[in-house]
């Protein structure tokens, strides 16, 4: 949490006043204005750090700042509120020290909060000893008071000076904090204090020692601003009772040493930031998930975010809890994903729970060495006399160190009795469009090149199988039976009620049939050059093909270019160009239950269905996309795709195509998530077919899905401390073996709001928000689902502002967790599937709706907030390394047009795209020596290639684009644009923070927000 | 006055039995008798996808006899001026219009899709109402039975 811009002293302010003062035409929406003023008044070099850099962001916004003395002793006042914890804590101070005498818990059981600091339980023990009548026995109160000094964070070096000077006994690193604990926790109070309030305080408690436990920190960290003294409100002292369950029984070998009150690992979360002040909260390198508040040890263990994730890493003990903070509890899953390293077990006795079927997992606890309990339903069961010996170490007697037990995820080789049938064969079935309309657009010559290009790379084995259908209004079988001398091409004109002509001889063999199917491939784009055949009969093509796969089961690939017109499942155009803009009176449903239908049709054949839809106009995806949609297959969509005409979309095609061909395939897949007793999951997002309430069926799995799902707390977690959640996919590989990754998540409980919001993941909440959306504009309308998602940042924000803060301040607090909520809600807002007011097309916004639903979590964010670098300057400080490579970090720039300027070139990476975005008087250098042209106007219109130059600038750029590429799986495409290409609207449509016709900017989102939460 | 009463028992009867029969299915469709293994197996999925579509059909051809009967009711009270008797029947009257028309838009199915029905919520929401609507048959049935036997005694 770096905070790029801010000067490192004073050289700002001077700016300030003036700008302050030009500003106070619209200073009705602030409220906060004196306490700035005061400050301002009479020590101008305390100002905020955070102010200073922004000069001119928003400086029509900045509000007036009257002189009103009265109104900033009122804050004065409320300030004042923290005083009685500071009476509380008097026994707690150092000096004293006194023994935990009335804490039944052992301080090294206490020291658990803090396993990364480096005196690890003086401090807690301290706090602890308040008049622990009115307190739950060990509830560590201090910590967070304690973390937040040391938090390196905005308030620069400028708030130290004016405090030195009032306090010269504060000049350390050691007791300096004394009045900033006081100091309450608005950051625009801070400076009052130093002021006045703060030797008063001092005085009073002149001993607070939080600042002792650190002295390795250097100075600089320790004088920073404290705002979040509020965040540990007299109020919530009751009930913090965090490490109250050190108390309790040992959870075993691994847990011996669990310890989860946590505040320990974010000193940096407990701050409380005031929105409408700081503004560069966007960090300047990616924003990591949030750590859930475990044990070294155990965290260690625990599942990589990238592939399972819960929005609240700290797990509210009740629902009543998770009522009250107004933020969505789920779970966000990317289970297929393409692993680096995956440990594989192949054992014929897969130990299990026998109750509730879990899998042995790292969290469990060993009662003994014969006994495990499940950490899912807490049943005792027996270790199995194989699982005793470890195959790693050739030891026996140490099932704790099996793999199963040391590793979150891993992968089981099932044995037979996990298959009543023989696994599938890979079954690979291709449907095109070849009507007059899918020639035009010169689709097949793309697939069918990729195709031949990558037969040997489709996943497979000697058992694979492959075939073709084309239709337009009739259907074409291509029998490709071994020992033809070409393929040979059977007609079905009756689309009524469709059969399949030799069916043994339309799926073959590839490996027997390759040469056949190499012809078909090459000869297939010109068969139909010359057809006048419009209709399309989609829907009996589809009939056939599942007729065709319904033995074995396997992927159909569907290529459409049109709107079906004929037969089953025709469809009519719905969109009104007019009615664009509005949210409401749009056809997001689907209009026939055809597609539906057949998509559970195959998915209970086991066929998944993947669609591409390469269309000029209106296709109808709402009721296309229902085929892919329930048989877990995935769309893919390509407006106005023409092989002349739109080149770019060409090359992403089959970039993209050429992905969906190589990569891993799981088939006949099922997939179940299983959650701590208490736990219950009750919504799922994604493409499948919810089989049961917890079985999700997948026909086909492939690594490019990810999936949500929504939970609540059914019964009270109060007499536990962790909560584990398991994923289990069970599914045949392209190989023909069945496998079962499973996946193990382990999260803390907690019993306070505030810890609640400490632990938010605010990543993880805006995907589950958009899944939630996307649903929401389906059954409601669009404008219910924006107006839910504003709601969801309003209520939360209340929720804390009311619950958890204790003095109300102005401005819009937000706890550090929370501090990009309402950024990337924004952007949700402006994202296409969301956006009114544009002339998005239906297909496009329901594409991107599709994609919410079935992207991984890290893409959907990418895609909704996309990363905005400067690169006509990198350099190679603060450069990665990677295997002799230097890879340039340039930082992550706010989406503002603001932060773009003419000289320059910015690299915008939304995911799938990255694009490239050339200044007009961007400089020569950049030009000739990256972009290797002479001047801008000779930048082509379309060029998606950086040339490969000698030059260290080009080798700078192109090292950190391909690194970009490497950390997906996908080839996302670079656009180099300069000021008119066709491109340009696509990049300045992803400036979220910035105004459009009909959207907020990024402040007035927040002065909207906070006018909501302060009512 | 009797012949009336006896054809309203009958008829409420077949609303309730409508309610029942939701219950019943609802069950159904929460329980899957299978063993964790069993229900993995691809050959167990087609069995349970086809009885979830059957459950549901079954579900959709329930709906709209009981909420015709239950109008009908309504409609009768209304001719019969039992303004009482009507006033407890109106809401549940609304609220099965609302559920009635208020499914999305375009689509031609009404309630109980079989890819949604499956959703917990959902599935809890369903089992809630129809437990509920059962309740309020049951009640008004008894009701109804003291009216005729009252108005049968004092004429």
């Amino acid at each position: 949490m770096s905070q790029p811009g801010i000067p490192a002293s004073g050289g700002a302010p001077t700016g300030l006043p003036a700008q302050n003062r030009a500003s106070s035409a619209s200073g009705s929406l602030y409220t906060n204005g004196p306490v700035q003023n005061a400050l301002m008044s009479s020590q101008v070099s305390v100002n905020e750090g955070y102010n200073s850099q922004l000069p001119g962001s928003y400086p029509h916004l900045i509000p007036a700042k009257t002189l009103n003395p009265v109104s900033g002793q009122s804050n004065y006042g409320g300030s004042q509120n923290v005083s009685p914890l500071s009476i509380y804590q008097g026994p707690g101070q150092t000096p004293y020290r006194p023994p935990v005498a009335s804490n039944p818990v052992t301080p090294s059981l206490h020291s658990g909060p803090v396993p990364r600091m480096p005196l690890p339980t003086s401090q807690n023990p301290a706090a602890t000893p308040m008049p622990s009548g009115s307190f739950l026995p060990g509830a560590i109160v201090q910590p967070p008071l304690n973390w937040q000094y040391n938090y390196p964070s905005t308030g620069s070096q400028t708030n130290h000076c004016p405090r030195a000077s009032s306090q010269p006994a504060v000049s350390g690193n050691t007791n300096l904090t004394s009045h900033q604990y006081v100091s309450s926790g608005d950051p625009s109070l801070q400076n009052n204090f130093i002021k006045s309030a703060t030797p008063q305080h001092a005085n009073k408690n002149p001993t607070m020692s939080v600042g002792y436990s650190y002295p390795s920190l250097p100075p600089g960290y320790q004088n920073t601003a404290p705002p979040s003294t509020t965040g540990m409100p007299p109020s919530s002292l009751n009930y913090s009772s965090g490490p109250q369950g050190f108390t309790q029984t040992p959870l075993g070998a691994n847990h011996l040493t669990a310890s989860m009150s946590g505040l320990s690992l974010h000193p940096e979360g407990l701050r409380v930031i005031n929105l409408l002040q700081e503004r560069n909260m966007l960090p300047a390198t990616p924003l990591q998930p949030s750590v859930p508040n475990l044990h070294e040890d155990i965290q260690k263990l625990n599942c990589n975010p990238e592939l399972f994730r819960c929005t609240l890493t700290s797990i509210p003990q009740t629902q009543a809890l998770l009522n009250k903070a107004k933020l969505p509890l789920g779970l966000l899953l990317h289970p297929f994903k393409d692993l680096v390293q995956l440990p594989v077990v192949t054992s014929s006795t897969i130990v299990r729970c026998r109750s509730c079927r879990t899998y042995i997992n790292p969290f469990v606890s060993f009662l003994d060495q014969r006994r495990w309990k499940c950490n899912l339903c807490y049943r005792v069961n027996d270790v199995p006399e194989e699982f005793m010996y470890n195959p790693l170490t050739r030891v026996y007697g140490e099932p704790h160190r099996r793999p199963e037990v040391q590793n979150a995820t891993i992968e089981f080789m099932a044995p037979s009795e996990y298959m009543l049938r023989p696994p599938q064969p890979p079954v690979y079935l291709f449907v095109f469009d070849v009507s007059h309309n899918a020639v035009e657009t010169g689709y097949l010559n793309s697939v069918c090149q990729s195709l031949l290009d990558n037969l040997d790379l489709l996943p497979g084995n000697t058992r694979t199988k492959i075939g073709f259908i084309t239709f337009d209004s009739t259907i074409h079988f291509y029998s490709l039976q071994e020992g033809l001398a070409q393929p040979q091409m059977l007609i079905v004109s009756d689309i009524e009620d469709v059969f399949i002509p030799m069916p043994e001889n339309l799926l073959v063999n590839l490996n027997e049939s390759k040469e056949l199917v190499q012809d078909l491939l090459k000869t297939l784009p010109q068969m139909f050059t010359k057809t006048l055949e419009t209709q399309s009969a989609l829907g009996p093509a589809l009939q056939a093909a599942f007729k065709l796969m319904s033995p074995t089961g396997g992927r159909m690939s569907v290529f459409q270019t049109q709107l079906p017109t004929l037969g089953m499942g025709a469809l009519r155009p719905r969109e009104e160009p007019n009615q664009r803009s509005s949210a409401k009176e749009i056809h997001l449903t689907p209009s026939t239950d055809f597609y539906k239908k057949l998509a559970l049709d195959c998915s209970g054949q086991q066929v998944a269905v993947d669609l591409f839809l390469l269309s000029g106009q209106y296709s109808d995806l709402a009721s296309l996309g229902c085929i892919s949609r329930y048989s877990a297959g995935s769309v893919y969509y390509y407006p106005s795709y023409h092989h002349q005409q739109n080149p770019v979309q060409v090359q992403k095609f089959q970039k993209e195509l050429q992905r969906y061909l190589t990569r891993k395939i799981g088939f006949e897949a099922v997939m179940r998530i299983r959650c701590t007793k208490g736990l219950s999951i009750h919504t799922f997002h994604g493409n499948f077919f919810v089989r049961s309430t917890d079985l999700l069926s997948l026909p086909n799995v492939n690594p490019d899905a990810g999936y949500a799902v929504q939970m609540s707390v059914e019964e009270n977690l109060t007499d536990t401390q962790l909560v584990s959640f398991q994923s289990a996919l069970l599914y045949t590989s392209s190989k023909g073996e069945r496998r079962i990754r499973v996946h193990t998540l382990c999260l803390p409980v907690v019993s306070t709001l505030n810890e609640v919001f400490l632990g938010a993941d605010v990543q993880a909440i805006s995907g589950l928000l958009a899944n939630m959306a996307v649903d929401r504009s389906v059954t409601a309308s669009l404008s219910d689902a924006r107006d839910a998602l504003v709601n969801a940042v309003i209520d939360s924000l209340s929720a804390y502002r009311s619950s958890v803060l204790s003095n109300q301040q102005p401005g819009l607090m937000v706890p550090f967790s929370l501090r990009l909520f309402p950024l990337f809600v924004l952007a949700l807002l402006k994202q296409k599937s969301f956006q009114t007011g544009t002339n998005a097309r239906l297909d496009e916004r329901i594409f991107a709706m599709c994609q919410v639903k079935n992207q991984p979590l890290v893409y959907l964010m990418l895609t909704t907030h996309p990363s905005l670098y400067r690169v006509d300057n990198l350099s190679d400080e603060g450069a990665l390394s990677i295997n002799d490579r230097t890879i340039p970090q340039p930082p992550i720039l706010q989406l503002s047009v603001e932060k773009l300027s003419r000289d320059g070139a910015f690299l915008m990476d939304a995911g799938s795209v990255l694009m490239l975005w050339v200044g007009k008087n961007c400089g020569q250098n950049f030009l000739s020596q990256v972009l290797g042209v002479q001047n801008y106007a000779l930048i082509p219109q379309i060029m998606t290639d950086l040339p490969e130059l000698e030059t260290p600038e080009s080798a700078r750029i192109i090292a950190f684009i391909s690194w970009l590429r490497e950390q997906r799986p996908f080839f996302p495409i670079l656009y180099v644009i300069r000021d008119e290409s066709p491109m340009k609207a696509n990049f300045l449509q992803n400036m979220v923070e910035d105004r459009t016709e009909s959207a907020l900017s990024y402040y007035e989102f927040l002065l909207h927000i906070q006018q909501q939460v302060n009512k | 006055m009797l012949p009336l009463g006896f054809r309203r028992a009958r008829l409420f009867v077949m609303a309730s039995e409508a309610a029942w029969g939701q219950i019943i299915a609802f069950d159904e469709l929460r329980t899957d008798f299978k063993s964790p293994i069993d229900q993995c197996n691809p050959v167990h999925a087609r069995e349970r996808l086809r009885n979830i579509e059957r459950i549901c059909f079954l579900l959709r051809k329930l709906v709209l006899p009981e909420y015709s009967i239950h109008s009908l009711f309504c409609i009768m009270f209304l001719c019969a001026q039992e303004w009482l008797t009507l006033g407890l029947n109106v809401p549940l009257l609304f609220y099965h219009f609302w559920r009635y028309f208020h499914c999305p838009a375009d689509s031609s199915e009404l309630a109980y899709d079989p890819p949604a029905v499956m959703n917990a919520d959902t599935l809890s929401y369903c089992q809630k109402e129809a437990w509920c609507k059962l309740a309020f048959y049951l009640l008004s049935f008894f009701y109804y039975l003291y009216c005729m036997i009252y108005t049968l005694v004092s004429s």
